[in-house]
């Protein structure tokens, strides 16, 4: 069998052997309740807690501020929805156009029961204008949820300065850093945002495993009702393997934070590679304000269902913002806000690497992809931005 | 990860028949009928070449842009063009498109109604009939995000007897935008299954109780002085549309009035239930005998 060229990372990630090595005993000879009244249970706390720093360390925050959830989507949630009963007299949300599901159809929902949301608009280059927050932005506005980094396009926010703005209005910050964590420094010490999410399988933890950091100071209402478990914002039972998984998973990330530029050249030496060895190829999104591991680059005239199959037979994994791919009928609502041309949004292609990716990998992918790309676009009847089909109908019509 | 079969992926890796096709003899044709835009997120160019005397499909080429499953499709679909006769060809279905693949998933059968719509296009181009009066153009617009009328999408509903605005949209994409016109087709799966129930009365009126007295034609429809020209190929429209189409969608049939020539009626068969010569014959004496029955006994019927 041929080896999986995994360049999908902000999908997922391969779960590092040290974190499993970690987590394991915690599904086997520790499967105590951390809450117990004994020392059986009681070890096992002792685990949470330390997990709890290593999460903690890798944000610049205090263990108090993380509350450990089950993924990235309930994070998100968890985060408005406190938000929102914290203060209820404000009935108003600031968002992006570009955010995750979990955000964009929690606000959708939010709408139907009464809360007006605004969707920020983005530039070509993916970045959001401040003079339409700072419109947008009233003493009615109780949370501004913006993403660190986009998970499509890797586009980074200048999330502090956006905070500033934000900080004016008295509105509380969210952050979706969960592309974020891991590639990029993150410090919660003298920030402006008041909640952060994070999920643990996209930094090499396995999934179900996930983190809010919430600032100190703000009133926090928790969405799942139950027990007492962390400290009363999240009742459950803990995943106890997943939060050991997540702590190692964070005490990693940080450490190979200090090398991530390894990454950014084989990336960049991936995209170079790609734009002067194929022509009609563009890079989506801002190319300078962008994470160290992510490239979405727009092959024009095919779809991007037909590239990923193709890839795949090599064993190489990729994603697209296809319509064909999301069992949706539209392309990525991510890259449709940055108004690409449809020569361009379908033909999408996301390659993200981890600290996983080796140079012989990338040297693949630039091995096969141009004749992959050849290959489709043999195919395609299209080879210009002004095909008019129905003019061209109309003429062979009248010609007979 | 779409379950697509081993025959999709085998066409997708190796498609037959791709390009253009440059190169008629004297007698032959060449035509090309094009379906979707880059918008959509698929299109097919379908080039055929035609030999004008036997009225056969000599080659048939494509060019696709789309997904696995839209190159699979067009390239299933010449290699069933091929040796067809003009008029055979026609008939075909996107569901033999989709069977001649072992299947699509549901979600890509649009991909099979793209294959079936491409060739039409080139057909009809062939025949000099302008795109633009063919009867889906003439329905109302339903799906405002990808452009789908009514009459579209009644035609895909009974052919592939669909049942849910989700199959419609895994068909046809109407209603996989802005999702507002749901409802609407709600509303046109409603309307053809209630065309069906009527169908299997009138089916029960006419094609078995075949008694002399009192005809539909004495009793009805029919008016003493002799018809107009132009009254004639109007009730004859009626006919088909009223009676006789309904009963032939239950099988995943259609057909369309071509022209009428004196007492001669030229039609076009299409779809599933006319796909072999004997079933053929016996729907064109099935439509004569119901034209005969409610406009003129001296009708004939022709298929072109």
């Amino acid at each position: 069998m041929q080896n999986t060229i995994y360049l999908d990372n902000n999908a997922t990630t391969k779960i590092d052997e040290d974190v499993l090595a970690a987590m394991l005993p915690y599904l086997s000879i520790y499967y105590g309740n951390p809450s117990s009244m004994h020392t059986f249970g009681g070890q096992v706390g002792r685990s949470v807690r330390q997990a709890r720093s290593q999460v903690a360390s890798l944000l610049g925050a205090e263990d108090s501020e993380i509350v450990f959830t089950s993924c990235g989507t309930e994070g998100d949630n968890a985060a408005i929805i406190a938000a929102l009963k914290a203060q209820p007299n404000k009935k108003h949300i600031i968002t992006t156009e570009v955010e995750h599901p979990a955000i964009l159809n929690l606000c959708r929902k939010l709408e139907k029961d009464g809360y007006t949301v605004t969707y920020l608009s983005v530039n070509n280059k993916g970045q959001i204008d401040f003079d339409e927050l700072e419109a947008s932005l009233t003493g009615n506005t109780a949370v501004v949820s913006v993403m660190y980094a986009n998970n499509e396009t890797g586009v980074i926010f200048p999330i502090e300065q956006i905070g500033q703005v934000v900080k004016e209005y008295g509105a509380l910050f969210h952050v979706d850093a969960v592309q974020a964590v891991g590639k990029i420094p993150l410090n919660m010490k003298n920030s402006t945002i008041d909640l952060l999410t994070i999920s643990g399988h996209k930094i090499h933890a396995p999934k179900g495993i996930g983190a809010l950091y919430v600032r100190k100071g703000v009133r926090f209402r928790p969405l799942l009702i139950g027990g007492h478990q962390e400290r009363g914002r999240r009742g459950g039972t803990e995943n106890v393997a997943g939060i050991v998984a997540l702590g190692k998973a964070a005490e990693l990330a940080q450490q190979h934070l200090a090398d991530i530029g390894r990454e950014k050249i084989l990336r960049d030496k991936l995209e170079q590679g790609i734009l002067s060895t194929i022509p009609n190829t563009v890079i989506n999104g801002d190319p300078v304000n962008r994470l160290p591991n992510t490239t979405n680059i727009g092959f024009k005239y095919i779809e991007g269902e037909a590239i990923l199959l193709s890839l795949d037979q090599y064993g190489i994994c990729a994603s697209s913002g296809s319509a064909c791919t999301s069992g949706s009928l539209e392309p990525s609502h991510v890259l449709r806000a940055l108004g690409l041309p449809y020569s361009v949004l379908h033909g999408s292609i996301r390659f993200s690497l981890s600290r996983f990716t080796t140079e012989t990998e990338i040297d693949r992918v630039l091995e096969v992809l141009p004749g992959i790309i050849d290959r489709l676009r043999e195919l395609s009847p299209f080879n210009s931005d002004d095909a008019d089909w129905l003019k061209e109908q109309e003429e062979a019509v009248l010609a007979r | 990860m779409w379950d697509y079969t081993d025959k999709v992926m085998e066409h997708f890796h190796n498609p037959r028949n791709q390009g253009k096709i440059t190169e008629k003899k004297e007698g032959e044709e060449i035509v090309t009928g094009q379906v979707g835009s880059i918008a959509c997120g698929d299109a097919l160019k379908l080039h055929l070449k035609i030999d004008e005397e036997t009225q056969t499909i000599k080659d048939a080429r494509f060019q696709t842009f789309g997904c696995a499953s839209a190159i699979a499709s067009s390239s299933a679909l010449t290699e069933m063009l091929k040796g067809r006769k003009v008029e055979e060809a026609l008939k075909l279905t996107n569901k033999e498109i989709a069977e001649s693949l072992g299947g699509l998933p549901e979600e890509k059968m649009h991909c099979s109604v793209m294959g079936q719509e491409a060739l039409e296009a080139a057909i009809y181009t062939y025949k000099g009939i302008p795109l633009d009066t063919h009867e889906e153009d003439e329905g109302n617009l339903i799906c405002r995000c990808f452009g789908i009328t009514d009459t579209k999408i009644k035609r895909i509903i009974r052919e592939n007897n669909l049942t849910t605005a989700e199959q419609v949209t895994n068909y046809v994409k109407a209603g996989g935008g802005c999702s507002s016109c749901l409802p609407d087709i709600d509303d046109l799966l409603y309307e053809v299954a209630n065309e069906k129930e009527k169908s299997v009365e009138v089916a029960t009126q006419v094609w078995q109780n075949n008694n002399p007295s009192p005809t539909p034609a004495e009793s009805t429809t029919q008016t003493p002085r002799p018809l107009t020209n132009l009254q004639k190929i109007t009730l004859i429209q009626k006919v088909i549309d009223e009676e006789i189409r309904p009963i032939l969608a239950e099988d995943g049939g259609d057909m369309e009035l071509f022209d009428v020539e004196g007492d001669v009626v030229k039609v076009i068969l299409k779809g599933a239930c006319s796909g072999c010569a004997s079933s053929t014959e016996t729907l064109k004496l099935a439509i004569e005998a119901t034209l005969k029955e409610f406009v003129s006994p001296t009708l004939t019927v022709e298929s072109v």
